[in-house]
């Protein structure tokens, strides 16, 4: 479509890409529509689930609020680049392990959201419910609560995350 | 959506220059690529702002901090000095939206995101403050989370930002620039009441840009404290950002402001001037509490915000009166 | 707390690395996306339709309205008439779908297509004594009304009474995946990836409503995103994707955006609840009375059945329930997990703690009291019973012996305290089912079903059921679900899953150990069963049902009315439990799902509009994270040989029936103050404190 169409690179789970793309489409259509990588989910397109949550440039956003056309040069981890090979992440496992979902269509939300949540609790970043702010938090369950809550779960896999969490930092 | 042509400003000139009536800034994008995929929002051009020089902190000599206006709010409120100066600035900021919304949006963003009233996001329903003329279905219909204070007939939406309630407590400037040049425009004069314009959120002009917000330091101990329908992830019915130097039990100087009752972050100045020189007592703070919201209008279904308004103001400079 | 055993989910490595494919997540070349565009009256007929800026739109295939759409044979389903006439009976109704090259197309010419209303009055607006009332002639689980004795009579000679309304709103299911199809024709062969609760009962409706051979039909759902009801029955979206597939004659994608889900695909009707209890001085009940008034659109009737629990919970030997519906120009009501039971169970449940207090008399006390010996209208013995033991169970684990029952007198800081119970019931369910059940040379074994996995983890308890069967490690069992291909199996709705397909695999699983001799040769050995007569002939010689008991802790916020709950314990007996880690999770998410119903959820009905303008998730909260704190679930041991061969009871939705309950009576322990409208957000609770 004339005007419509654009090209941008995006490096995807350590491949780079070079991709024609309307330039309305959210990084989330370009993964699931244009690189087939349907492990980021679609629950709501307006941000207010957290189930397309990928790590872009090692944060993590949400892909649905991410016009493509604005990350062209970024770095993107989805839910299929978490595991090393056929070596699960130490948030996989527990996932499993703990029962931290029943649908699964939450899940690579919660697993790239857990992956970058605890990046940032290393870097010493408080949350809503961090007491003492010139302190670096300790992750009790109150703050791996509070951290996911961008991440809606129906089926209510709560405890299960959480648990799954505080295992995989362990 | 309509397709748009997209481009990246690497200054603010070259933001200036490519704007047009047609275009809108695209900082983190999480509430304008909403509303560009409901329909509200309509660009023909997207100027992209997020790579322009305005993603630092500084700290002035003068103790004040300028907060770049393409500062992501996750950073804004991992900073060392925002953290230590400014509790009431990183509580709010980490009350509102989720971790991966704040790692995408910008404090300009923050600063300019539009009302959450369902009314507004429905382009299938009329609403002045989206097509100017059409009406206002809320103040009969839905409204039990819209403005108490310094509504109109024609709009009693709320402005949603967390941050922007701290920011009008600590008497922050909004730096901008525009064809006319650079301006410093203190929050409180930054957000319009609705009155018969409500189409416009803010003073800024046609065009102008939002580099940075200077926020002067400010020596009291303070918070933010949020009320809303789940524990987490919801937009505030009532908040407070309220600050307070209370010694020998006398409030010497404080700030309060309310965010969720009015259509821009509603700073408490009668209920700070009742309580200036005054003994911090339950009574005297529901007494420069009810000071303020003698101005109150509730809508049919909102009266409980007064209470809750109320309670808050009590409650949070009660507690900030515990720990002086 | 045993179970036939505790596995992790069988797919759960595809769902933790994203390899799970739901249902548009299918890779098909050359798919072209569907959009809808939704009317904007609640009432009235389409006048006009102005496509021409649509399809003038580059990449835009076809917009489909009444006008060109192809006629569909009639189902019962009013809702599944997609585009079949230009009458508008709610508003978000789908009057027209456009489809195009891409995503983006689609919403754009959507946006563009011009549609012209002659707009009626509408009635959106439920109440007890609406004119249009009415009482609807059959319901699912029995008799609209039930009466015995002298209700009316027995209440006014009572010597203590309750009479109270309750009122729940709507709710929507909001799973987390939305309702989504891609369609595909191959000549007359129809195939479906479907997000839905039972691929069988998919096929034969596009059977039905395109008039094809069941057998051209074919729908794939290896992996759902969740229900709760909302996709146990077809929705607009299998329909139009198919009719639009056929149009454009290429493989079709549609999802619901989540906005449009609250229009179209089902919610819970709000309900105004009375419910009368009449009691003697010791607390036995003498009478209870139990009225529902609920919603229903004009396109489908559908009824909540909020009445029904209450005909199984106390002895009393005066009693009446009955429910009644308005017909009014909302979207269509239909199942939300436990319908009936999550709300009616909610207004007894409320009255029974009311009762309780009136009389000064334990929760617990007063309800083991009113524990009746059989089936309290027909005497029938229960199959299993347990209510009282998980009432006892309950206590003894939540510490419920030291409490004072004295309201509004626990208080730490700026909180109030307080401690709830409730009972819960769930019906136990069957549907018939066929399955096959096949020896390989390898050792390993492969059990065929139609069965669907909505969350529920069914592909892992049903290879769990199979293995004990055939005295087998559970390791070595494939269970092939998920389509439509494969024997035909019921829903997943009715917490009825595991009971009927499980029975199938049992009896499979026998045939297949009855023809084995010892050698299975290089083509395997297959056994197939069919449960129809097995499942509609047993006899209603019991009355089946699952009971449980909820306990919730609440602090109430007396400055903001935030209402937390830092501890909630389920305790269920509910026949055998098959896989105990999926259980207890499923257990679990019931309960928060009660927990959002007592607290948070609610869809606002815009009566000028007549749509729900609560329809985001920003808007309509469920629990996040950080509502759910120390949550818990366990099960009595509970043996019942009269309910399948696996002896369980169904698991799916009694975690919710009850929970709302239980939180509000807590939250009246707290504060003292009776909350008998849902939910219990700050707006609510605060002017009552």
């Amino acid at each position: 479509m004339d005007g419509v169409d654009t090209s941008i690179t995006l490096t995807v789970n350590g491949r780079e890409h070079r991709l024609r793309i309307d330039v309305r489409s959210s990084l989330l259509d370009v993964l699931r529509e244009d690189l087939g990588l349907t492990g980021s989910k679609k629950g709501c397109d307006q941000g207010q689930c957290g189930a397309c949550t990928v790590l872009l440039d090692g944060r993590r956003a949400n892909a649905c609020l991410a016009l493509a056309v604005a990350q062209d040069g970024a770095e993107v981890t989805t839910v299929e680049g978490l595991a090393d090979g056929d070596a699960l992440s130490p948030l996989q496992r527990a996932f499993i392990e703990r029962d931290a979902f029943q649908c699964g269509y939450c899940t690579p939300g919660q697993l790239c959201s857990a992956t970058g949540m605890l990046e940032e609790a290393a870097r010493g970043w408080p949350s809503a419910v961090t007491g003492d702010l010139t302190a670096d938090p300790d992750l009790d369950e109150t703050e791996i609560r509070e951290r996911m809550s961008g991440n809606l779960c129906r089926c209510g896999a709560y405890e299960g995350i959480v648990a799954a969490v505080k295992e995989a930092r362990a | 959506m309509r397709p748009f042509a997209y481009e990246r400003a690497a200054t603010a000139e070259e933001a200036l220059a490519r704007c047009d009536e047609e275009t809108r800034y695209l900082g983190g994008g999480t509430n304008l690529v909403d509303l560009m995929r409901l329909g509200v929002e309509r660009p023909a051009r997207l100027v992209d702002v997020t790579r322009l020089p305005h993603d630092r902190i500084e700290e002035r000599s003068s103790g004040a901090l300028r907060i770049g206006a393409a500062v992501r709010n996750s950073d804004l409120t991992a900073h060392p000095a925002v953290r230590r100066h400014h509790p009431m600035l990183v509580q709010a900021v980490l009350s509102g939206a989720s971790g991966q919304i704040r790692n995408q949006a910008t404090v300009g963003g923050n600063l300019l995101q539009r009302t959450r009233c369902s009314y507004f996001q429905d382009i299938t329903k009329p609403c002045n403050k989206r097509e100017p003329g059409t009406g206002c279905p809320a103040i009969d219909g839905e409204h039990h989370n819209l403005a108490i204070l310094g509504h109109s007939e024609s709009c009693v939406a709320t402005h949603p930002s967390d941050m922007a309630v701290a920011l009008a407590a600590l008497d922050a400037t909004v730096l901008t620039r525009g064809r006319g040049g650079e301006r410093a425009i203190p929050l409180a004069d930054f957000y319009r009441l609705p009155g018969s314009h409500p189409e416009r959120d803010t003073t800024l002009e046609p065009g102008e840009l939002v580099t940075a917000v200077e926020v002067p330091p400010l020596a009291m101990p303070s918070r933010y404290r949020k009320v809303r329908e789940r524990a987490s992830f919801a937009f505030a019915l009532v908040s407070i950002a309220a600050a307070a130097d209370v010694r020998d039990g006398v409030v010497r100087d404080c700030r309060i402001a309310l965010g969720g009752v009015a259509h821009r972050p509603w700073r408490a100045r009668r209920a700070e001037d009742h309580l200036r020189g005054r003994p911090l007592t339950r009574e005297n703070l529901a007494g420069a509490a009810d000071q303020e919201l003698a101005a109150a209008h509730p809508l049919r279904d909102n009266a409980y915000k007064l209470r809750l308004a109320r309670n808050l103001i009590v409650r949070t400079l009660l507690e900030l009166g515990e720990r002086a | 707390m045993n179970a036939i055993g505790s596995r992790s989910r069988v797919e759960g490595r595809e769902k933790v690395t994203g390899e799970a494919r739901y249902a548009v997540e299918h890779p098909v070349p050359g798919a072209a996306y569907a959009w809808v565009v939704q009317s904007t009256v609640a009432k009235g007929e389409i006048t006009a339709f102005d496509t021409a800026d649509a399809e003038a739109l580059p990449g835009v295939l076809t917009v489909l309205t009444p006008d060109n759409a192809p006629e569909l044979a009639p189902v019962s389903d009013g809702e599944l008439a997609v585009l079949q006439g230009r009458k508008v009976s709610y508003r978000g109704q789908i009057v027209a779908a456009v489809v195009a090259e891409t995503l983006e197309t689609a919403r754009e010419a959507a946006r563009l297509v011009r549609v012209t209303y002659a707009a009626r009055r509408h009635d959106v607006r439920l109440t007890p004594d609406h004119p249009g009332r009415y009482t609807p002639d059959e319901a699912e689980d029995g008799p609209w009304q039930a009466r015995q004795g002298d209700p009316e009579d027995a209440f006014r000679a009572a010597p203590v009474r309750i009479d109270c309304t309750f009122t729940t709103p709507a709710e929507h299911n909001n799973p987390m995946e939305p309702h989504a199809t891609l369609a595909a024709w191959d000549g007359d062969a129809l195939t479906v990836h479907d997000s839905n609760q039972g691929p069988s009962t998919v096929r034969s409706t596009l059977a039905k409503v395109f008039e094809l051979d069941p057998a051209r039909v074919r729908v794939i759902s290896p992996h759902i995103g969740g229900g709760f009801g909302s996709k146990g029955t077809p929705r607009p979206n299998v329909v139009l994707a198919a009719m639009a597939a056929r149009a454009v004659g290429r493989p079709v994608k549609l999802a619901f955006t989540r906005r449009q889900m609250y229009a179209l695909t089902g919610y819970r009707s709000p309900t105004v609840q009375r419910v009368r209890l009449g009691a003697a001085e010791d607390g036995r009940l003498t009478t209870i009375i139990h009225e529902s008034f609920e919603q229903s659109s004009t396109v489908r009737e559908f009824a909540e059945e909020s009445t029904t629990p209450t005909r199984v919970m106390y002895r009393a030997p005066n009693r009446r329930t009955a429910y009644h519906l308005t017909r009014l120009d909302v979207p269509s009501t239909s199942w939300m997990r436990a319908p009936g039971d999550a709300p009616g169970m909610f207004a007894l449940e409320s009255a029974m703690d009311e009762l309780a207090v009136v009389l000064g008399l334990d929760p617990i006390e007063l309800r083991v009291r009113n524990e009746p010996d059989g089936h309290p209208e027909d005497g029938r013995p229960f199959s299993s019973r347990n209510l009282v033991a998980c009432l006892r169970e309950g206590a003894a684990r939540f510490g419920w012996s030291d409490r004072d029952p004295t309201p509004g007198v626990r208080r730490v800081g700026r909180r109030l305290v307080g401690t709830g119970v409730a009972a819960a019931t769930y019906p136990v369910l069957r549907s018939p089912a066929q399955a096959t059940a096949r020896a390989n040379a390898d050792g390993s074994y492969t059990v065929r079903i139609a069965a669907i996995d909505l969350g529920t983890g069914a592909r892992t308890a049903l290879g769990l059921i199979a293995a004990e069967t055939l005295k087998a490690d559970p390791a070595q069992v494939t269970v092939e679900i998920g389509d439509s291909d494969l024997p035909r199996a019921g829903l997943a709705g009715g917490s009825a899953g595991t009971a009927g397909w499980g029975t199938a695999v049992v009896r499979a699983c026998e045939a297949l150990l009855s023809k084995l001799n010892g050698h299975v040769p290089p083509e395997g050995v297959e056994a197939a069963a069919d449960t129809t007569e097995e499942v509609k002939g047993q006899g209603d010689e019991y009355a089946r049902h699952s009971f449980g008991a909820h306990f919730a802790e609440v602090e109430v916020d007396v400055d903001t009315g935030e209402i937390r709950v830092p501890r909630m314990l389920g305790v269920f007996a509910t026949g055998r439990i098959v896989n105990a880690k999926a259980a207890r999770s499923q257990f679990l998410g019931g309960m928060i799902m009660g927990l959002g119903m007592a607290l948070m959820e609610e869809s606002v009905l815009d009566e000028a509009f007549g749509d729900h303008l609560t329809a985001d998730l920003a808007q309509y909260h469920i629990p996040a994270n950080a509502d759910v704190r120390d949550l818990d679930a366990v099960w009595l041991d509970e043996h019942d040989p009269h309910v399948n061969p696996m002896g369980t009871k169904g698991i799916g939705e009694i975690g919710i029936v009850g929970a709302a309950a239980a939180i509000t009576n807590a939250v009246h322990h707290a504060t003292g103050v009776r909350f008998r409208t849902l939910p219990l957000t700050p707006p609510r609770v605060l002017p009552e404190l």
